[in-house]
């Protein structure tokens, strides 16, 4: 039930991008048409899960015996930071085709603050390393969600005719805004389920 | 000697317009949306910002010569998670209610792209005393922003400003929309901003226009 719940937490109710305000830069930087957004997405999806995984295991075995708990911030960009390079290094290798569908967006990875604002939340909410790498998933679920959604959307804007003063960053905020307000409607839904 | 004391002035001042950091770069999105429900939050993430900035950019400015290119990106980012821990440390002990309202977005200060990209487009090319300046523009013009989406959110969220136990008004003037603390209030709120400013910008384009062919 704790598995169902913390999916449910992560995709709708407290949705990365409308919710916790997390991913917003390349959010609104990748969102201008639909194959980028869903190229993006999948860059998301699998290195938030992994990095997930690996920074629950630095907390559990490394951080939290030795005591290191201040240095968290400073030993998760770096391993974040390192492990993105790492599996585009990996990808080249081995799965030359997927890395030529993700290749451009792999490094901007660094710089979302989804993945180590995820790493962070796992931190709060003391998961273990199974249900880290679980909440990194359906977070990543989420942000992907709102991403392909917003890109459809986007799409629409280029049959419209939209005022000059509002064309770009402005609208992208406005609806994003009314996005969100949609997304709000989710809040307290199954809270028998979520935490 | 004169010349140099323009330059250091245009580095502080240009952070204010021409490279503001949320309005025309639009970096720094996700703590200017997250901590402005009200003025105070957004002073003190602004004051944060503003140290690590310094910090980062003085040590990007120093280094800036043994910096290897290839891999200069992770030590940037050493170089900013630094300040990030002294700042996190010093808060948690304290300001600990501050530091529980601002929650992650302390710690994610590290991936806030204003700070990567004041290292890699000014601290990285330039010398220290424009680096401080740039960093103490940069960093002002984001407190600023942030506090005036703060005042807007929570004027409006609350029907009051509240500084430290001053309040003003005494009672709410109107019945408070709840929404603009919540997080579409925010992206309205910075959608409209922006727009507003557009405006404001397309108005003063279009007088320079008139007025060049005349003078």
């Amino acid at each position: 039930m704790e598995v169902l719940g913390i999916i449910l937490a992560g995709v709708l109710i407290n949705n990365f991008v409308f919710m916790q305000y997390l991913g917003i830069c390349p959010f609104l930087g990748v969102s201008k048409n639909l194959d980028m957004a869903t190229g993006m997405s999948g860059a998301v999806i699998f290195v938030m899960t992994l990095a997930s995984a690996v920074t629950a295991v630095l907390e559990q075995y490394v951080l939290k015996p030795m005591e290191l708990e201040y240095l968290r911030t400073i030993a998760y960009i770096l391993v974040i930071a390192s492990f993105v390079q790492l599996v585009e290094i990996f990808m080249k290798k081995t799965l030359p085709g997927l890395y030529q569908a993700l290749g451009i967006y792999l490094p901007l990875i660094t710089t979302n603050c989804a993945v180590l604002g995820a790493a962070m939340l796992n931190v709060t909410k003391s998961y273990g390393v199974a249900l880290s790498t679980l909440n990194g998933f359906a977070g990543a679920l989420g942000w992907s969600l709102a991403i392909i959604i917003f890109a459809g959307i986007r799409e629409r804007w280029k049959l419209m005719d939209i005022p000059a003063t509002l064309d770009g960053f402005p609208l992208a905020l406005i609806s994003t805004g009314l996005m969100s307000l949609a997304f709000l409607g989710f809040s307290g839904l199954f809270s028998n389920l979520v935490k | 000697m004169n010349e140099k004391r323009a330059s250091l002035g245009y580095d502080f001042i240009k952070g204010f317009i021409k490279e503001n950091p949320t309005f025309a770069l639009a970096v720094g999105m996700c703590p200017t949306l997250a901590v402005t429900t009200s003025l105070v939050n957004g002073f003190w993430m602004g004051i944060a910002v503003i140290f690590v900035l310094t910090f980062s950019n003085v040590f990007v400015s120093l280094l800036r010569k043994v910096i290897p290119d290839e891999i200069r990106v992770p030590i940037f980012i050493i170089l900013i998670a630094t300040p990030v821990v002294i700042v996190e440390l010093v808060m948690k002990a304290y300001m600990p209610a501050m530091y529980n309202i601002l929650g992650i977005f302390v710690p994610l200060i590290v991936v806030n792209c204003i700070i990567l990209h004041r290292a890699e487009s000014f601290a990285h090319k330039n010398p220290i005393l424009n680096s401080v300046m740039d960093a103490l523009g940069s960093g002002m013009a984001f407190t600023l922003n942030l506090m005036v989406i703060g005042a807007i959110r929570e004027f409006l969220g609350t029907g009051q400003l509240a500084i430290g136990s001053l309040v003003f008004p005494k009672a709410p003037l109107f019945e408070p929309a709840v929404v603009m603390l919540t997080p579409p209030g925010g992206f309205i709120t910075l959608g409209v901003l922006m727009a507003l400013l557009n405006i404001v910008v397309a108005r003063a384009g279009k007088r320079k226009q008139t007025e060049s062919p005349r003078g």
